[in-house]
This record gives C-alpha cells, sequence and structure tokens, in this order.
C-alpha cells in the first residue's frame, strides 16, 4: 500500500497537469446542477479473429457503466453514447464489450468551471483529447488448437516416447561406432552372457 | 543427462499452459448456460406479416426482450441499469421498440429486428413522477412520427427517427397529474386531460405539430378523483373516485367538461369491496374489476350506462385488444386447482372459452396478455401470454400451452448443493456394452480428427451434438467423480427448483407457498434454504433433505415456518408454522443421530430455538452448548454483538427455547465509520495443511479459524458511490475479528479508499476488493494471518518424535500472538461477486472467482494475490512459483470460466468441491445461470476428456512392432555376427 502511494501520488501529479492542456467540452444542461458526459466507443479498428463460433461482437451488446454500476447506457449504432445530469466531481467510466478489453476512464467534472470536462484512462494514465473510448486488446477467450504439426505431435509425451525410441534405436549404435573394438568386444561377450541386450547396460557402459 | 533434459522439457510444457483454459470445441462439454428475462410486467405484440412473429417485453429485473412467439426462445435482450426501472414500453413507425423508464425520465428506441439501440433521449424531468407514454399515430411531418411523454404537468413531443424533443409544454399548474392524451383521427390537435388535486378535471388542446396551447378548460368534479381512469371514447372518459366505489363519466366536448357521477351499487347489483378499472382504449366499453366479479359496461347517449357482460368469478383480466372499430376483446383467466379457464369476451360477450391444464407449481395467474391472428377464414383467433405466480410466462393457443418459459430463475436467491441418488446394482447387457464400445471408439476417432486439425465442419457439429446429449453426464444418478449433483434453489416468487449439473434441466420445481396460505399465515415469503440432512455413514437409506425457512408476514415480528423437503423428488415431508419470529438461521456443525443437522432459528427477541426437535438432538446440542456462539451484525447500530447460549428462554419454558447472553460488542464510531461489508469462512471449507513452508526452509502456522470475521468500514462522508466524494473525505478501514472473543486480530486503514467492498475470506486469508480514490482504480487487498505461537516448531525432527504442540486444541481464548501479511494490487474492474474455490479436500490450489461488471467470471490464480510477491524474486522463489510482482493483477482472457458467454445481471458465484480433488463446480446466477466444473491446477488425478486413447492404442501397437522387428533385426545380425 505505502509502497505504491507516492508513485501513484507524483503520477496522479502529472495526470492532472496533462489533463489541464488538453481539456475535452461539455455541455453542461439546463436540468439543475447536472452535466452530460457524452463520448464514443470505436471498435472499427480491431478485426477479431477466431472469436466463437456464430458470435461476433456487436455494438449493440455493449454497455458503458458510469461509477461501477449507478447508470447504465447503451451505444448508438454509430457507436456514440452520453450520460445526462451528472454531478460535478471525479468519475469512473467503464464499457463492457464482449471480446474486448477496455480501460476504464476517469473523468473530471469541474465544479469551479463548469462543464470542463477532462479525461485519462486509468490504466495506462494516458489522458485523452476526446471521449473516444478504443478496446485496449480484443480478447480471446478460448485456447486456440495449434494447427496439426510433426512438431505438436513430437511434444506430446507419446511423441517424446517415440522420439527417445528413435533416438535410442539409431543413434545409439551410431555412437557406438567410436567406442574401442577391445571395449566393444568385451561388451558384447557381457551381452551374450546376460542373454539379453538391454539399453540400460550399454547407457552405463558408456558414461 | 538425457532425462534432465527431458524433465526441464516436460516443465517447460506445462508452465507455457494456462491453469484454466477451453478449446473452442470444448464448449459446452463441462458447462451450460440459460438465459431467462424475468418476470414479465409489460408485453407488446408485434405481428408483422412478413417477419418473425415476435413479442418485446419488459420485466421487473429492468430488462427487455424480444421473444418468439412460436418457440419463446430469446432473440434478443438488454438489461438495464439497476435504478432504471422501466415504466412503459411502445412500438413505434412498426419498427422501433421505445421504452420509457427512470421514471419517466429516459426515452430509449431500440431497434426491433436485432436489438440496437437506435438512440437515447434524457427528458431532463426535475421531479420525476409516474409517467406515461403516447405514441401519435397520426402526426407526420415527412417520414417521422412523434411520440408524447407526459409527466404530471408537462408534455415533451419526441421525435422517432432520432430521439430529439421537437416541443416540449410545461402547464406549470401545481398539482396537475395528466392522465390521458388523446387524438382525434385526422386532426393536428391534441387532447390532454389531467385532474388538478384530485378534485378539478382540466383539458388542454394543445397543436401537435409545434406543442402551442390552443384552448384550455377546467371543471370541478363532484368526486374526490383517483389516479385509475379509463378512457372510452373520442370525447369521454370513466373514472374512479377515491373510494372506490363511484365512477365518475367525464365528457369534453366542444371545449367543454361535464362530469356525471355513477354509484357503482347502481350498475353492479352485488358490488361490495374495492372496485377497480382496467385500462381500455375506446369503443364506449369500460371494465370494472370488483372483488367478487368483473363487469362489463357499455356507455349510451348521455350519461347512461348499461351492463353489457359480466363474468362471475373474479379473475385476471387483460388490457383491452381493439379487433375493429366496434369490437374490443378482453381475455378473462381463472384459476382453479390445476387448470386455467382461458375465456376472451368481445364487447363483453363470451366468444370463447377454453380450459387447459397446467402444472399446479406454477401457482396462480398474474397477469394476461391477449394478442389476436387472423385464421385463414379470416376468423379471429386468439392467443395469450400469461405470467404465473411464480413468474413464469406460458404462450396459450388453441386450448393448449404452446411454450412455458421458467423466467422464476432470474431471480434466484439462495441455493444449495444436494447429491443425486446412488445408482443400483443391475446387470448391463452384452448388447448394451458391444454399442457403447462401438460409439466410444467412434467418438474417440471423431476426437483424434478433431485434435489433428483434420476434421471438417461436419464433424466439428458432431463433436458439439455428441457432448450435449453425452448420457453419462445427465444420468440421474451419483457419479464416482462427484460431477453430478442438484443444485437446488430458492427463487423470490418462493418456488424451489432443482437444477442437475450435467445439463442444467430442472428436476423438479415446487411453489411452496401456496401451501401454507391461510388465517394463521396470510403471506407467507421464503427466506433461506439450507441443507437439512446429508446422510453419509448412519442414515445412508434416508433421503437427503432441504430445510426451508421463511415469515408469515411482511414484518420481522411475523411469525415464521419452516418446510423440510426430500432433495430427490422435491416432496414436503414436513411443514410447521412456528410460534415464533424469524431473524437468522445458523446451521451448527452437529447432527443427531438420524444424521439430521442442527440449527439454530434465532428470534428477534434474540433467542435461539433449536430444530430439529428431538431428544437426541437436545441432548448433542446441550453438551456442546457451551462452546457455541453467535454473532450479529447491526449495519444500522453500526456495532456487532458476541452472544452465547443459556438455558431457558425469556417468551417461554420450551426446552428447546434457549436464552442470550452477551458476551462481548464492538461498537464503531459512527461519525466516522460505517460498516459496508462484512465477510466470512464457509463452515464447510476444509483445509489440506497448516503449515507453510517458505522458502528459507522456515516453517509458518497458518492462523486458522473458522470463527474469523472480517468487517469492512467507511467514512460516512464515502459511503455513497464513486463520484460523490472527495479523496480526503474518504477512508476505509478493514477488521479481523474473532467472533467468540470479540478480539480485534487485526485492523488496517486504507486512506482514500472507499466501497463497495467485496470480500472473501479462506483459510486463513481474506482478499478484498474497493476503490481507490486517489489513483482512481479500484484495488485488491490480501491479507495473510499466522500463528505466531507455534513459529517455534521449526525443527522437523521434533515435529516427526511428536514433540511439539501443535496437537495442542486451538481455541480462541489462549489468545494467541498473530502475524499478518498484507500486500495490495490495482484491478482493472468493477466487481459484482466474489468467491473462492472450494475443493473436496483442500490440497489443490485456489483461484478467486471474480465476477465483473461485464457479466463475466474470472478465475484468478491466487498465486497473484500472495504477500510474498516481489519485484525481483530469488532463484529459489522463483522455483517455488513466487510470480514478480507487478501493480496491477493481470486479467488473462483465457482464465473466463464463462468464455465468450455473459451471465446478465451477476449477482452471485457459488463454488461446491467434486469428489475428485482436481476439481470444483462453479455456478454464477443473475438473469442469466452459468455453470461449469473448473480444475484450478489443472486435472492432475484423472485423464481429461481430451485424452485420446487412440493414439496411445496406436503408439503401444507401433511399439510392439518396432520391438519384433528390432528382435528379429538382432537375431539376423546376430546370425551374420556367427557366421563371419
Amino acid at each position: 500500500m505505502e509502497r505504491s502511494s507516492a508513485l501513484i501520488g507524483s503520477i496522479f501529479l502529472l495526470i492532472s497537469i496533462s489533463c489541464l492542456i488538453n481539456p475535452i467540452s461539455a455541455a453542461a444542461s439546463g436540468s439543475g446542477e447536472g452535466y452530460s458526459i457524452a463520448g464514443r466507443v470505436k471498435l472499427d479498428n480491431f478485426v477479431t479473429k477466431g472469436f466463437g463460433l456464430g458470435h461476433s461482437p456487436k455494438l449493440s451488446e455493449t454497455k458503458v457503466i458510469l461509477n461501477g454500476g449507478q447508470r447504465t447506457t447503451f451505444v448508438r449504432p454509430d457507436g456514440y453514447f452520453s450520460f445526462h445530469d451528472v454531478p460535478a466531481g471525479t468519475h469512473l467510466i467503464e464499457v463492457s464489450s464482449i471480446g474486448y478489453l477496455f480501460s476504464p476512464v476517469r473523468v473530471d467534472i469541474s465544479a469551479r468551471n463548469p462543464g470542463k470536462i477532462q479525461a485519462a484512462l486509468t490504466e495506462n494514465r494516458r489522458a485523452l483529447n476526446e471521449l473516444v473510448l478504443e478496446p485496449m486488446k480484443d480478447e480471446q477467450y478460448y485456447e486456440i488448437r495449434e494447427p496439426f504439426s510433426m512438431l505438436s505431435l513430437v511434444k506430446s509425451p507419446i511423441g517424446l516416447m517415440i522420439g527417445f525410441m528413435v533416438l535410442v534405436m539409431f543413434v545409439f549404435p551410431k555412437m557406438m561406432d567410436g567406442v574401442d573394438p577391445e571395449e566393444m568386444r568385451q561388451a558384447q561377450e557381457q551381452m551374450r552372457e546376460h542373454g539379453i541386450p538391454s539399453i540400460s547396460n550399454l547407457v552405463a557402459g558408456r558414461s | 543427462m538425457e532425462a534432465r533434459f527431458l524433465l526441464g522439457f516436460l516443465l517447460l510444457l506445462s508452465l507455457s499452459s494456462f491453469a484454466f483454459a477451453i478449446y473452442e470445441d470444448q464448449v459446452g462439454l463441462a458447462d451450460w448456460h440459460k438465459r431467462y428475462i424475468g418476470k414479465v410486467k409489460h408485453a407488446v405484440f408485434h405481428t408483422q406479416k412478413t417477419g418473425r412473429r415476435r413479442v418485446v417485453v419488459s420485466t421487473e429485473e429492468n430488462a427487455i426482450a424480444s421473444l418468439d412467439l412460436r418457440t419463446g426462445d430469446i432473440l434478443w435482450r438488454h438489461v438495464l441499469g439497476k435504478n432504471d426501472a422501466v415504466d412503459q414500453i411502445g412500438l413505434s413507425l412498426g419498427k422501433y421498440v421505445l421504452t420509457l423508464s427512470s421514471q419517466g425520465s429516459v426515452l430509449r428506441a431500440w431497434n426491433l429486428p436485432d436489438g440496437q439501440m437506435v438512440w437515447e433521449t434524457d427528458l431532463q424531468i426535475s421531479n420525476p413522477s409516474n409517467s406515461f407514454l403516447h405514441v401519435l399515430g397520426n402526426v407526420k411531418s415527412g417520414r417521422d412520427s412523434l411520440s408524447l411523454v407526459c409527466n404530471g404537468g408537462s408534455i415533451r413531443a419526441v421525435s422517432s427517427i432520432d430521439g430529439l424533443v421537437v416541443w416540449k409544454k410545461d402547464l406549470s399548474i401545481d398539482g396537475l397529474k395528466l392522465k390521458h392524451v388523446f387524438q382525434p383521427p385526422e386532426s393536428d390537435t391534441i387532447y390532454a386531460i389531467g385532474f388538478i388535486d384530485s378534485s378539478l378535471i382540466a383539458l388542454y388542446h394543445i397543436n401537435a405539430k409545434t406543442g402551442e396551447l390552443l384552448k384550455h378548460a377546467t371543471q370541478a368534479s363532484s368526486v374526490d378523483l383517483s389516479s385509475e381512469i379509463s378512457a372510452i371514447s373520442s370525447d369521454s372518459l370513466v373514472a374512479l373516485d377515491t373510494s372506490r366505489s363511484n365512477l365518475l363519466l367525464i365528457k369534453f366536448m366542444a371545449g367543454t367538461i361535464t362530469n356525471h357521477k355513477l354509484p357503482l351499487s347502481d350498475i353492479v347489483q352485488d358490488f361490495s369491496g374495492l372496485a377497480e378499472l382496467i385500462p381500455t382504449k375506446s369503443n364506449d366499453i369500460f371494465v370494472v374489476k370488483t372483488p367478487s366479479n368483473v363487469a362489463f359496461i357499455k356507455v349510451k347517449g348521455d350519461n347512461e350506462i348499461e351492463l353489457i357482460g359480466k363474468a362471475d368469478e373474479a379473475g385476471i383480466v387483460s388490457d383491452s385488444l381493439t379487433l375493429s372499430e366496434e369490437e374490443q376483446a378482453f381475455a378473462v383467466v381463472h384459476h382453479s386447482n390445476n387448470a386455467i379457464s382461458f375465456q376472451v369476451r368481445i364487447n363483453g360477450r363470451e366468444a370463447l372459452t377454453e380450459g387447459i391444464k397446467i402444472e399446479d407449481h406454477r401457482g396462480h395467474v398474474k397477469r394476461v396478455f391477449l394478442n389476436n391472428y387472423v385464421r385463414t377464414d379470416k376468423s379471429h383467433g386468439f392467443r395469450a401470454l400469461i405470467v404465473m405466480e411464480d413468474e413464469s410466462l406460458l404462450l396459450m393457443q388453441q386450448g393448449e400451452v404452446v411454450w412455458s418459459r421458467e423466467d422464476g430463475l432470474a431471480s434466484i436467491s439462495d441455493a444449495v448443493v444436494a447429491e443425486l441418488p446412488v445408482e443400483k446394482e443391475g446387470g448391463v447387457s452384452v448388447v448394451e456394452v458391444e454399442h457403447t464400445l462401438l460409439e466410444w471408439l467412434k467418438g474417440h476417432m471423431l476426437k483424434l480428427k478433431g485434435t489433428l486439425m483434420l476434421s471438417t465442419p461436419d464433424d466439428m457439429a458432431a463433436i458439439q451434438a455428441m457432448h450435449l446429449k453425452s448420457t453419462e453426464r445427465n444420468k440421474m444418478t451419483r457419479d464416482h467423480n462427484g460431477f453430478r449433483k442438484l443444485i437446488i434453489v430458492l427463487t423470490r416468487s418462493g418456488k424451489v427448483y432443482a437444477l442437475h449439473t450435467g445439463d442444467g434441466r430442472i428436476v423438479w420445481a415446487h411453489l411452496l407457498t401456496p401451501l401454507l396460505q391461510s388465517e394463521s399465515c396470510p403471506s407467507p415469503s421464503v427466506l433461506t434454504l439450507r441443507n437439512w440432512r446429508v446422510p453419509h455413514r448412519k442414515a445412508l437409506q434416508e433421503n437427503p433433505s432441504i430445510l426451508l425457512v421463511g415469515r408469515c408476514g411482511a414484518g420481522p415480528e411475523s411469525h415464521g415456518f419452516l418446510f423440510i423437503v426430500d432433495s430427490y423428488s422435491g416432496k414436503v415431508l414436513e411443514t410447521q408454522i412456528l410460534d415464533h419470529s424469524i431473524a437468522e438461521v445458523v446451521p451448527l456443525p452437529l447432527a443427531d443421530s438420524s444424521e439430521q443437522k442442527l440449527h439454530l432459528v434465532i428470534d428477534h427477541k434474540l433467542n435461539a430455538h433449536l430444530y430439529p426437535r428431538g431428544s437426541d438432538a437436545l441432548e448433542v446440542f446441550v453438551r456442546e452448548m457451551a462452546n457455541m456462539y453467535y454473532y450479529k451484525v447491526e449495519n444500522a447500530k453500526e456495532d456487532i454483538k458476541g452472544y452465547a447460549f443459556k438455558k431457558g428462554c425469556s417468551t417461554g419454558s420450551s426446552a428447546y427455547c434457549f436464552g442470550t447472553r452477551e458476551l462481548w460488542s464492538v461498537v464503531f464510531p459512527s461519525d466516522s465509520e460505517r460498516i459496508v461489508a462484512t465477510a466470512r469462512r464457509k463452515i464447510n471449507e476444509v483445509v489440506h495443511t497448516q503449515a507453510k513452508i517458505m522458502t528459507n526452509q522456515d516453517v509458518m502456522y497458518k492462523y486458522i479459524s473458522k470463527k474469523i470475521l472480517f468487517v469492512a468500514t467507511v467514512s460516512p462522508k464515502a459511503a455513497g458511490g464513486i463520484g460523490s466524494a472527495a479523496p480526503d473525505d474518504a477512508w476505509l478501514v478493514a477488521y479481523l475479528i474473532d467472533t467468540v472473543t470479540g478480539r480485534i486480530l487485526h485492523r488496517v486503514t486504507h486512506q482514500e479508499a472507499q466501497g463497495p467492498v467485496h470480500a472473501v475470506v479462506s483459510e486463513n486469508w481474506v482478499v478484498y476488493h474497493y476503490f481507490n480514490l486517489r489513483a482512481h482504480r479500484y484495488e485488491m487487498t490480501v491479507i495473510e494471518i499466522y500463528d505466531q505461537s507455534r513459529a517455534d516448531n521449526k525443527d522437523v525432527m521434533k515435529l516427526v518424535l511428536g514433540k511439539h504442540n501443535l496437537t495442542a486444541p486451538i481455541t480462541s481464548y489462549s489468545r494467541p500472538e498473530i502475524a499478518t501479511k498484507s500486500q495490495s494490487y490495482f484491478f482493472t474492474h468493477s466487481v459484482k461477486a466474489i468467491a473462492v474455490t472450494t475443493t473436496a479436500r483442500g490440497i489443490t490450489s485456489k483461484q478467486i472467482l471474480i465476477g465483473t461488471i461485464g457479466d463475466q467470471v474470472l478465475a484468478l490464480d491466487k498465486r497473484y494475490l500472495d504477500p510474498r510477491r516481489t519485484a525481483n524474486p530469488s532463484q529459489e522463489e522463483k522455483e517455488e512459483g513466487i510470480i514478480p510482482l507487478t501493480d496491477t493483477l493481470p486479467i488473462i482472457p483465457q482464465s473466463y470460466v464463462t468464455h465468450t458467454r455473459q451471465v446478465g445481471d451477476l449477482r452471485g458465484i457459488m463454488s461446491f468441491p467434486a469428489n475428485l480433488e482436481s476439481t470444483t463446480h462453479v455456478f454464477s446466477y443473475g438473469i442469466d445461470l452459468f455453470y461449469t466444473r473448473i480444475a484450478p491446477s489443472r486435472t492432475y488425478d484423472s485423464l481429461t476428456d481430451e485424452f485420446s486413447y487412440v493414439l496411445l492404442l496406436i503408439t503401444v501397437v507401433v511399439l510392439i512392432v518396432a520391438i519384433l522387428v528390432t528382435w528379429a533385426m538382432s537375431q539376423k545380425k546376430d546370425l551374420q555376427e556367427k557366421w563371419r
């Protein structure tokens, strides 16, 4: 806790300064002290691949949530959304859209400077010039099956087993070629004594 | 050397995969997802000739949905925010659904075919109150049409195409409440009728295109007006007075208003009690519902009315349906025993009567929505949507139920798990075995194709279908792995459902409250359910059963009742109306000789009543009474009190009634702290080991107590939601309290933090989620508690020889020294619910199940919430699996247990163990239900479904062949060697 608070504090200061440079225009509406927050959700730059059988992410399923559920709105076909009658203060906007990860957005509505709204992404502390929310990344909910390849077959436990067997069958005899013929004969004699040629004996003989 | 290389390789393989992730073709293998909408409160039929027949509904769960009228399937659905209740829905231009919500302040239009929101308008209403929406049919400026929203004394006309407010008229008269708006055909003038302070009738003529007030008139009423009206023609309407026994006929021709009082007893002979007006549209007919009957009344000429039809029993009446200019149809539905009589009346005359049998677990009819269709012979056919007491939705047509939806499941309030019956021994025929073997082989060939990426889309579909209808998972018997269980859920309507974990089907369902309804129990409502009997050793021949506890009335003093229900069949075994109230039910870790679990029911006077009633239960409890404690959190008083039990209670002399004695109390200063969340360990959680080996070979002992209570308080200024408090006014204090002694084990203050707080307690740790106002991000903190008094038991030899104090009983009174370790991390999302995985023996590592704001469930490894994480872990720490410290908890999309599904309006997550140690069941509920099984440390104790037996078989065969070949080769070589 204490460890990170100093760091966060300094970064917070940075955000505030950068926010002051880039104010977002906002409409102060007539009724009471409330202000309107209007923005846009943009999904077009993201092409999802292999999202799911018959599922495609739709804008109609995208929700915009203010302050962790105090209010919920939906986006229009063009991606625009708005909250009305929001009091001055610091608010949090989250976008829920299946298939995408959005960073929550911190929105400051200034009380002293009516109608002045500043926004910043909370995840990477980037200030936004306009309230255009784009996903940080698309989310792949399924493991991707690797295409069939020899490598994947070899990597499986059974593949390893076969691989090891092949290794023993073909490489070890080759290694044997470099062995001193005297020693070799000795080993073979030993083998004949025991009857069965055993791999473990060979390996033990080598090392 | 090779072996080491191999090991390293295997290690690499296992590290590269996530703890929980599924392939796309595994969807539906272990999981199921059911979508519901909730209790329907409005329905608008849309029967376009070309398109699909559909009905648009809005529900009490704030959902709006479009249903297919033929099947009842959801075409699209949206769940609005919590405070955004739908007031009215309507159709506009034949392609938009309009919804008025938030007490008339938000108007939205949705595209009818796909549910895309087209526009949203905030109507900026200063004092939201009862509002209504009126879609004008014939004001056309271009291709646009207007919708009027009336709220109190103001009217707003909204364009249907873009949602812009075309004009706004504030009649600015105190106490004016507009009641009705209508527009004569082919006219640009609209008439708005309202009541001022229930004594004056006001009429306004307004230009429909500009909103200009053309004319207005007021007239004193001869009776006190209630808010119920019924418009009966283009120039008259009927209102009820506040005594609900007189009618007022109001006519407003040529700008003048006349009214005429008509006592109801003149029209309906045996009238008594309170009447109710059913909204109608026109045609001089209105409907009055009285406690004993339903009267159809026609207005004739000047101030004369005539009773044209009467339905004798009081039934549920639908809104009127206009068939033609002359004809108005109503549906009247009566309910008796397990049948519905469905009657359609056209202009008061009976046109159609059908009797339909329905299951008796649905209760009474609550609402009915009538719709007609034109048959091939041009006559009218009728269908009706019926909402039942259990919140289910039925479509009735031609004397039968076409489809039904169990929408009561959208409002689950509590859930428990029960076992299925044990499989009976029985012979299996050879044919069956052969058949299954063939099927099994076929299935595995398909799967092999799938793994080798050789399968065609057809094969993929076959694999999916195979998963779904796999008979093994849907059997009605217990299985060895404990995958098949019953989830017993209680819904808001008091209905109890048993769901099968295999496919989520309803095994049995019961609406219990009607069984109780009587003089002594006027309005029963079920509060909670508990496992009553879980037989395992002594009483195996007994069926497991469930305890349901409820209240007879609304207040906390009203008498309680309890039901005991067989969990195999749903049969009610015992019903009891109690002679005391119910404040809380405390399950005890004790059972009587027939394995019935002991429960204490605490009443509002803090007396404890023991159930079951039986001498051995009493004996067991009295023996253990000195070790039993109870605590109570009073959110209003900001205190927590602990109690012990004593013999003899204040209200009676029953042997089963015990008094309580206050032991301790923790009082929070109400000017600086307010309780926002409490959490405690699950009473049936199993902990495998209490020792934890640290990297430096040290042993830490977990402080494991079932009596730990986590309490979070926030400053009063920060008790509101996010956005309402300044960082300097906000702080959050987390407490860990021992509920036996009231000792505060640990207390930590988070400055500049606020709720909402969601917490979960397990083993020796607590994880909680809150909002950090300074960083303006959510944070999660973990606190682990260790027992210092055992810290000197470090010598392994001592442990082996038994020279340690670990076997000494753990008691809260010994006040052990404790040490805590804690760490905080940022977390991206808002959280709706939080839970932890539980496994049968507690060996498997834990995952925290987080219900995010996007209605998904994320499984986060406890390893990420480990206070020992450091930025640069040493080599030993890395080997132990400590993850380098990051300021944010990672969100890995593959670890969403709900994968691409969403659990609409997520409210709860439940995890319960399977018999297999590696696996746990996860059930999450909201408007939707989602169930799956997860293995937090992967399935290390069984082969996965993905395991390719065929590949194994092939390998074995290949190996045997290879051995034979090499053997033959070596023989040959030997021979050659000898010849040489």
